[in-house]
């Protein structure tokens, strides 16, 4: 099988790790060749950040370039439209609506974008959007957000549910386990 | 078994299962975690030290005793630990020594871009560089063995790419913790010069049989595919390669850096029309493929700056280029900040109101520099704000001294701040030195230091009183602020200033990340209050922002620390009473 690739882009501190962490347990236990590359220090402080997830019979680069991604997962609006350039053609968006001031929007000096999901589906491209924040409260901790990204990517992976199941077992403190399942199923079913 | 595994884990493991017994570091992304989760193994001993010289000389003295042993540290680490690397390659060792360095292209979190490369060969000392995860397990334990077998160090270069990704490893079982035996040995182990000089020559036979060997290792492997063309390469610029052309091209892949082979390359090129180099950074393989009066493309198609991707290598070697559509809007930047309720921020905003001239050190606290605290006037490399500071002081006098102050960390002070703290009080500059002790190393990820009282593994430790220290080396004017208390902190700054004696102001409070670390209810903009004078804008809090003419606090990031709200002429925070 041809390399596959997801990126999940947010703001620094949003839990981008655990969703790539998830990814990597699930596609590899698919039996899949897996390539996850991440960014710690000084970009996490409330930067942009992005980690690149890609799998499939021989991974060879650890990351995905420009107009390569399969599907673009994002924790915030601004992100998404950033990263945009790397969607491949027919690639997919899943977004959460959730919207971060970046330090120049606070200041003053620059100026956030609106309506960023019709922008992008006015040039073609596939975008699903969701209020992620909100369902993650519901499920009983806006710290889920992650988790429901996941859910709601899961739509379009021909895997069954159980192995999903399992990755979140394996990823998550068992404190936070059943939490994270309504999270899941929220963002699947929203 | 099986597992997907952090480059930086993957060297960890590598070092469990060669035997290694000892570990020192300082931390510095992109190296970071492979202390970190060697420390999770108990049959390794783990230890954060001050500096990497410190840790490599600690590494030094446990090969010496007999005990397998490693320390890691990031390229500008390496410069700190120059001293002992240059000699050590000189005696040699008893039991193997690993020494990886985690080089940063594209300066994810690092103040330049340097290739440490240049270190193996100005050291003299062999330098193996994994292309992944399965190659940073199994070239850790090859280390050891080349350490033992030609008596050097060995170094192992990684970069934030194979550091920070995580890839299949198979893990194995650990060979127990080799013992030699210590034995007194003056000629090859005390460097005066006499016997450096008799060392020196088998440094220099050792770099050939070191030659020879790679020549043959199959750390380095030619794999013939096309012969158009036939790329050297190394690291994840190979990945890039592989990504692009696949087997279209032939490919002589290095994963032992220095010293470099001939015959192997000599024969490589024999295979293949039109030979090019691909490596990050400088043309080092290059060079000696230039040496070996082969014709060779490197640098003038690929750039000396950055780190590579499959794209840019296809644009440079004719591959397909991929591309993707972008909107025609804006995006603006989203630059790191300070974290809200970071305890630095009340501090840089006394410095920015006080108009200092302020010499700045590494770590979290750089963020100063960014507007709209705009506070640093230096950063250059760990410890450089206090000698800095001396110096800019000596030059201007009076002039500078009354607004001229230095900010450096808990830990970097400790790391390398001291010795300047000892040339002010020695030399006599009435600086101004500002350690901002927040507790913990910050930018790295909340590692312990020397002033924390914990170890690597959380356990009480010995602790460092900053206070006591800065007496012992004759200041007598130290004092301690709270940063979230701007009057105090302007007092503070404006009296020591002016003061005619040198002096230490110990801005403490600690990481508002630390988990133990309390925090109070989030606060809310009373609107009615409210006059939009953007007062509490100029400390620059990701939580606040203005929305329809007056402030807005988004509660999920605020932790009520309470700056704001000092700067607030109209009392519009409230506190919200519930835990954020």
């Amino acid at each position: 099988m041809a390399t596959k690739n997801i990126m999940i882009v947010g703001v620094g501190g949003q839990g981008s790790l655990l969703a790539s962490k998830l990814l990597g347990h699930l596609l590899m236990e698919q039996g899949y060749d897996v390539k996850v590359s991440e960014v710690h220090g000084m970009s996490q402080r409330g930067g942009s950040v992005v980690t690149y997830v890609r799998y499939g019979d021989r991974v060879n680069s650890p990351v995905i370039d420009k107009g390569e991604a399969d599907y673009i997962v994002s924790f915030e609006l601004l992100e998404a439209a950033r990263w945009l350039n790397y969607l491949r053609p027919n690639g997919q968006i899943v977004t959460s609506t959730q919207q971060i001031d970046p330090m120049p929007v606070i200041t003053g000096a620059a100026q956030y974008p609106e309506n960023l999901v019709e922008k992008m589906r006015a040039k073609g491209i596939k975008v699903d959007a969701l209020d992620c924040l909100a369902l993650a409260e519901e499920a009983g901790s806006s710290k889920a957000v992650n988790i429901v990204l996941m859910g709601r990517l899961s739509h379009y992976f021909d895997l069954p549910e159980e192995a999903w199941q399992k990755s979140i077992e394996a990823c998550v403190p068992t404190k936070f386990l059943e939490l994270n399942k309504k999270a899941f199923e929220l963002g699947k079913n929203a | 078994m099986k597992q997907l595994m952090l480059g930086n884990a993957a060297v960890a493991r590598g070092l469990y299962e060669a035997g290694c017994a000892v570990v020192s570091s300082y931390p510095g992304t992109p190296s970071t975690e492979i202390t970190e989760e060697a420390a999770k193994y108990d049959e390794i001993y783990c230890e954060w030290a001050p500096n990497e010289k410190v840790a490599m000389e600690v590494a030094f003295g446990a090969a010496l005793a007999g005990k397998r042993s490693f320390c890691g540290m990031k390229h500008v680490g390496l410069n700190v630990a120059a001293d002992p690397l240059f000699t050590v390659s000189y005696t040699g060792i008893n039991a193997g020594m690993v020494i990886a360095v985690a080089d940063d292209p594209g300066m994810h979190s690092s103040q330049n871009e340097q290739d440490s490369r240049h270190y193996a060969i100005g050291a003299k000392i062999p330098m193996l560089e994994p292309a992944d995860s399965k190659e940073a397990l199994e070239f850790t334990k090859r280390a050891y063995e080349i350490s033992e077998e030609f008596d050097t160090p060995v170094l192992l270069k990684m970069c934030t790419r194979v550091a920070h990704s995580q890839s299949i490893v198979n893990t194995g079982e650990r060979a127990g913790t080799p013992q030699k035996p210590y034995e007194k040995n003056i000629a090859k182990y005390v460097m005066m010069p006499g016997n450096a000089k008799r060392r020196h020559p088998f440094v220099e036979d050792r770099t050939r049989r070191l030659t020879e060997y790679a020549e043959h290792c199959d750390l380095n492997r030619m794999e013939l595919g096309g012969t158009e063309m036939g790329v050297i390469t190394s690291s994840t610029c190979y990945q890039y390669v592989k990504e692009v052309f696949g087997d279209t091209v032939s490919v002589l892949k290095l994963g032992m850096v220095h010293p470099l082979p001939v015959k192997l390359i000599l024969d490589f090129a024999s295979h293949v029309d039109h030979l090019i180099v691909v490596e990050e950074l400088d043309p080092i393989i290059e060079h000696h493929c230039r040496q070996l009066g082969l014709k060779v493309s490197g640098k003038n198609i690929l750039p000396m700056e950055d780190e590579f991707s499959q794209n840019l290598v296809a644009e440079k070697l004719g591959g397909t280029v991929h591309r993707g559509v972008s909107l025609e809007d804006a995006i603006p930047p989203r630059p790191p900040v300070m974290c809200a309720g970071c305890p630095h921020r009340g501090l840089f905003y006394t410095l920015n109101k006080n108009k200092c001239t302020v010499m700045g050190d590494i770590g979290c606290y750089t963020l100063g520099a960014v507007a709209p605290l705009s506070a640093i006037d230096m950063t250059l490399c760990m410890g450089a704000s206090i000698s800095g500071i001396h110096g800019f002081n000596k030059a201007l006098g009076q002039e500078s001294e009354g607004k001229t102050v230095a900010v450096i960390g808990d830990s970097t002070f400790m790391h390398s701040g001291m010795t300047g703290l000892a040339n002010i009080a020695y030399n006599q500059s009435n600086s101004t030195v500002i350690i901002l002790d927040n507790s913990i190393t910050g930018m790295t990820g909340h590692q312990h230091n020397p002033t924390t009282g914990y170890n690597i593994k959380g356990d009480p430790a010995g602790k460092i009183d900053l206070e006591q220290l800065c007496r012992a080396m004759g200041f007598q004017r130290v004092r301690v602020v709270d940063p979230y208390n701007l009057k105090e902190c302007d007092e503070a700054v404006k009296e020591e200033l002016a003061d005619p004696e040198p002096s230490v102001i110990i801005s403490r409070r600690p990481c508002a990340l630390l988990k133990y670390v309390k925090h109070n209810p989030p606060l809310v903009v009373n609107e009615e209050k409210c006059v939009g004078c953007k007062s509490c804008m100029k400390i620059g809090c990701p939580a606040i922002s203005i929305r329809d003419g007056k402030a807005h606090v988004d509660s999920t990031l605020c932790v009520g620390c309470g700056v704001c709200e000092q700067l607030c002429p109209v009392g519009a925070f409230e506190s919200t009473g519930k835990e954020g």
